[in-house]
């Protein structure tokens, strides 16, 4: 089946079938590897990716349901230089190994769209959909945090 | 008396640029960026093929018969692949695995045969078309079952398997290692005591939920040289085991290469040799092409390394005034099918059962038991984690048995500088009494905190902890260095970057030396053909031996830099320093020859002609006062440790009187970093393991059902901690008391972290309620029962 996709800002003509998922899509039809695959089901948020501005879990979605949508991922966030968040994510630790990384600037990213001044419960609520099993999620709420304050940290 | 350590190294450190900054990581913008690579990440083009694993539903059996000819005509199938295959054993401590089961499985999960194709769709739908007939046999799953007299025994040519000279399996048992340790006379003294308390802990099997799943691809080429890119704590010594069980297909350890590009976790479960094995030996059977193996997540649960779960007997005497005098501690290891690997938790855990105290009496045993469980290796904490639980409870219960403050009894009874350990040598410096002092402080041990909540119970725990590196006695760390024409650098070492910060590091302590700023140094992840020899990045070593490799090398390179200056200036090595990536001279203050002039140029002489060229160095560590050599009935006349790290944790709790729901309020960490060469990352270290410790008491274990089948093999059943269930607040401390051969006085930190969380949090139930837990994990179940049962509500 063929479908259009703005991926990063660049429009793709794919062709997929209808049980392809649209992480795997992703990561070798289009080359976007910064959505990771963990589980595969749902649960741990690192193949998270920005459609039409809402977040959601590509391992969960089927590439053809994307026709005519807009897909955002780090590698787009970044492009100009990073964000401002994400240099608030390296000066504050908020990540080691860094698999999660991609993923939870996209679910913060979306958080501060919505609601430019979060409480940490705000912050906890937003990143609860992603796991790390690294930094103990203290670093990356304080990195939000102070992204939210305008980066004065 | 006090350890001699025969090299000291560079510890003049008044006046330090680099080490003990928080300098950025310089891993950081790859990978908030979205450019780092991990092995999943790497195109192979349209050649890769794609393997998938047939797995054993029995936890023991005899496999009868495989039948491959449906699976072998599916569409897509290049290959089929069998134990009659690769009929090789191989392990890391001790050889008692085979790449696919033989004759027998002794999990459920055990890989039995293997499907290459196309597509990976394609290789998960041939795998199910392979029959396996099998002759169920009935699986021992559980230690003590597994030691009783008349149990089947899970290897019966457990005698014959090769293995390292400081195990000593116990042939016709389940028994793969029993280490021992003797010292003193614990009978005399149990007599003599005060008191005497003698419980048992029992602690399930964890998962270490690394978030990036196990991944590897190997290609044996045309020209017969294997490549393997994998996810992997450990390059070298995947290469080692490679070739040495792929050995009677012709390989040599140069044929084989190993690369590990960035890893998405490791917590142990990435060390040594698991399912990477697997995909390296398929490759094999299909020249020119690459072979892609990931794990899913549920298998990443069943068939990679666990924790091992542990029975532990524990008998301890106590003066009336506070003085430990002896420890009796069995540990009886659920170590699992398989123990090449976790037959060395179960020693290292035998060498330090008596935790961080100084014991004159000790008794301690430790068995490694074969079980038909999957099979248990290293994780986090390394043993340490899993008899801190039931020690750190019962130094709390020994405290209030003689009326006495289980900080000051701790306090007392602390490991110190020149004390005899367990086995005869003798302690390193250490900060532990400051670690308890600064915890105590930090969550005001001994005040009383107050709840608005009717329904709440306030209450604080302490534990302390210690651990030393578990290795090879001559496990050794390389680094090779170069100069760029800008001045910048090129670091080569095979530690890997898990997120540690090791690379960084790395970086701080050449910056330190060579004046080259941090964001001028690359440190490249290892390429077994390219980057020089590591064991493993395991054990929290890398920062002290890997770091001592990396100083030698920028000790070296500077040496040669000063080398040149001199041919061509004549001023006295001696007189030379580096500042601000240039050579200055002590007798000249004028002379300034900036790195970027000649490192790799040279520098050209009055008559025309050139001295010098590239700056190059190496640099290489081992150490040289271990051994392992000890007697085995007393575990006396060896050195198998390079050194301890210590510390202690605290908690503020809240926990609910009706639903046993724990908060942690506060909790405060400190460790002794020797010194932090990166206090940031430390402090990385301290929230993110204290977190991950955490879990494994409050949230997380493994269930497996009345065959051996694990029940809950992914995250919705296992459950990590999410951003809500964290501290509301660590205090993270570091103390420094410099380890004397370490590089600037480092030592590693990173497992040491999350061991005492588990006895903190039983601690903290016990003083809210009085109720002793005394089995892993400290669910809000398990205290919500026990309130009931008490009939405190
Ligand atoms: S891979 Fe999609 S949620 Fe885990
Ligand atoms: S940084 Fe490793 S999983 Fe988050």
């Amino acid at each position: 089946m063929e479908f259009t996709v703005k991926v990063n800002g660049e429009r793709w003509d794919i062709d997929a079938a209808p049980a392809d998922v649209l992480l795997d899509v992703l990561r070798e039809k289009i080359g976007v590897k910064s959505p990771k695959i963990g589980c595969e089901r749902g649960d741990c948020g690192s193949c998270t990716i920005l459609l039409d501005g809402k977040t959601v879990r590509s391992c969960l979605v089927l590439a053809v349901e994307v026709d005519g949508q807009e897909i955002t991922t780090v590698e787009g966030i970044g492009y100009e230089g990073l964000s401002q968040l994400q240099d608030l994510f390296i000066s504050n630790n908020a990540f080691q190994c860094g698999f999660c990384a991609p993923a939870i600037v996209l679910s913060a990213t979306e958080l501060l769209d919505s609601n430019p001044n979060p409480t940490r419960h705000d912050v906890q609520e937003a990143l609860a959909g992603n796991l790390c099993r690294c930094t103990g999620y203290e670093p990356i709420i304080e990195a939000v945090l102070a992204a939210a304050e305008g980066g004065a940290k | 008396m006090t350890t001699t350590f025969p090299f000291e190294a560079e510890t003049d450190s008044d006046q330090l640029k680099t080490v003990g900054t928080g300098a950025v990581r310089i891993d950081g913008v790859d990978k908030i960026s979205g450019a780092a690579e991990f092995v999943d990440d790497i195109d192979f083009g349209p050649g890769l093929l794609h393997a998938a694993i047939v797995e054993s539903p029995h936890a023991y059996a005899r496999i009868v018969s495989i039948d491959t000819t449906e699976a072998e005509e599916a569409k897509g199938v290049v290959r089929v692949v069998t134990g009659e295959d690769f009929p090789y054993k191989f392990g890391m401590y001790m050889e008692d695995r085979y790449i696919f089961a033989q004759d027998h499985v002794r999990f459920v999960g055990e890989q039995v045969a293997g499907v290459i194709a196309r597509s990976h769709r394609q290789a998960v739908q041939a795998a199910k078309l392979i029959k396996v007939e099998y002759e169920v046999l009935e699986p021992l799953l559980d230690p003590k079952s597994a030691v009783a007299e008349d149990a089947n025994l899970i290897h019966p040519d457990l005698d014959d398997y090769a293995h390292v000279p400081w195990f000593f399996p116990k042939a016709d048992t389940n028994i793969a290692h029993w280490r021992k340790i003797r010292k003193g006379d614990t009978e005399k003294a149990f007599a003599e005591a005060d008191f005497v308390l003698e419980d048992t802990y029992t602690v399930p099997r964890y998962a270490h939920c690394a978030i990036e799943p196990h991944v590897t691809v190997s290609r044996l080429d045309h020209a017969d040289r294997l490549t393997v890119w994998t996810a992997s704590q450990s390059p070298h010594t995947q290469r080692h085991l490679f070739a040495e069980a792929l050995a009677p297909l012709g390989f040599t350890h140069k044929d084989v290469r190993v690369i590990t590009p960035y890893v998405g976790g490791g917590f142990g479960g990435k060390a040594g040799v698991s399912m990477e094995i697997l995909g390296a030996a398929m490759a094999t059977l299909v020249k020119g092409r690459p072979v892609k193996l990931r794990f899913t997540r549920e298998q990443e649960f069943y068939n990679t390394y666990q924790r091992q779960g542990v029975v532990a007997e524990l008998k301890v005497g106590v003066m009336n005034d506070g003085t430990i005098t002896a420890v009796d501690h069995k540990l009886f290891w659920d170590a699992g099918a398989y123990v090449e690997y976790g037959a060395n938790v179960v020693n290292a855990a035998g060498l330090s059962a008596t935790g961080p105290y100084r014991v004159p009496n000790i008794s301690n045993d430790s068995l490694c038991i074969y079980t038909n469980l999957p099979p248990g290796g290293p994780y986090r904490g390394f043993g340490y984690s899993e008899f801190h639980f039931g020690l750190e409870s019962h130094m709390d219960r020994i405290a209030e048995a003689i009326g006495m403050d289980p900080v000051d009894f701790r306090r007392k009874n602390a490991i110190q500088e020149g004390d005899e350990l367990s086995y005869g040598a003798h302690m390193n410096p250490s900060g532990m009494i400051e670690a308890i002092d600064k915890v105590a402080a930090a969550i005001e041990w001994g005040v009383e905190e107050e709840t608005d909540n009717p329904n709440t119970v306030m209450s604080k725990g302490i534990a302390c902890f210690w651990k030393a590196p578990a290795m090879p006695p001559n496990a050794s760390s390389a680094s090779f260095l170069k100069f760029n024409e800008d001045g910048s650098l090129n670091i080569t070492v095979s530690g890997m970057e898990l997120g540690q910060g090791y690379l960084t590091v790395m970086a701080q302590i050449a910056s330190e030396i060579l004046t080259v700023p941090v964001e001028k140094i690359r440190v490249e992840t290892p390429d077994t053909d390219r980057n020089p020899y590591e064991w493993q990045t395991v054990a929290s070593h890398v920062t002290w031996s890997s770091g001592l490799a990396v100083e030698k090398a920028a000790i070296e390179a500077r040496a040669k830099i000063f080398d040149v200056i001199h041919q061509v200036y004549g001023f006295e090595d001696e007189s030379l320093y580096l500042e601000n990536e240039a050579v200055r001279c002590s007798t000249d203050p004028e002379f300034v020859k900036p790195l970027r002039d000649f490192v790799i140029d040279g520098i050209q002489t009055e008559e025309g002609t050139w001295r010098g060229g590239p700056i190059i160095a190496s640099g290489k560590f081992m150490p040289e006062f271990t051994n392992a050599n000890s007697d085995p009935e007393t575990g006396q006349g060896g050195h198998p440790n390079v050194h301890y790290t210590v510390g202690c944790t605290g908690v503020v709790t809240e926990i609910d009187r009706d639903t046993g729901r724990v908060w942690v309020r506060k909790a405060a960490l400190a460790v002794d970093a020797g010194r932090a060469i990166n206090p940031d990352l430390v402090k990385g270290q301290i929230v993110g393991g204290l977190v991950q410790g955490l879990a494994t008491v409050l949230y997380e274990d493994m269930r497996f059902d009345e065959d051996g089948k694990l029940l809950n093999p992914n995250f919705t059943d296992y459950k990590i901690p999410t951003a809500f269930d964290i501290p509301d607040e660590v205090v993270p401390i570091i103390v420094e008391v410099p380890q004397p051969d370490g590089p600037f006085g480092a030592r590693g930190v990173g497992e040491h972290t999350m061991i005492a969380a588990a006895p903190v949090i039983a601690n903290a139930v016990y003083n809210a309620f009085g109720t002793r837990i005394k089995s892993m994990p400290v669910t809000q179940e398990k205290i919500a029962m026990a309130l009931l049962e008490k009939g405190s509500g």
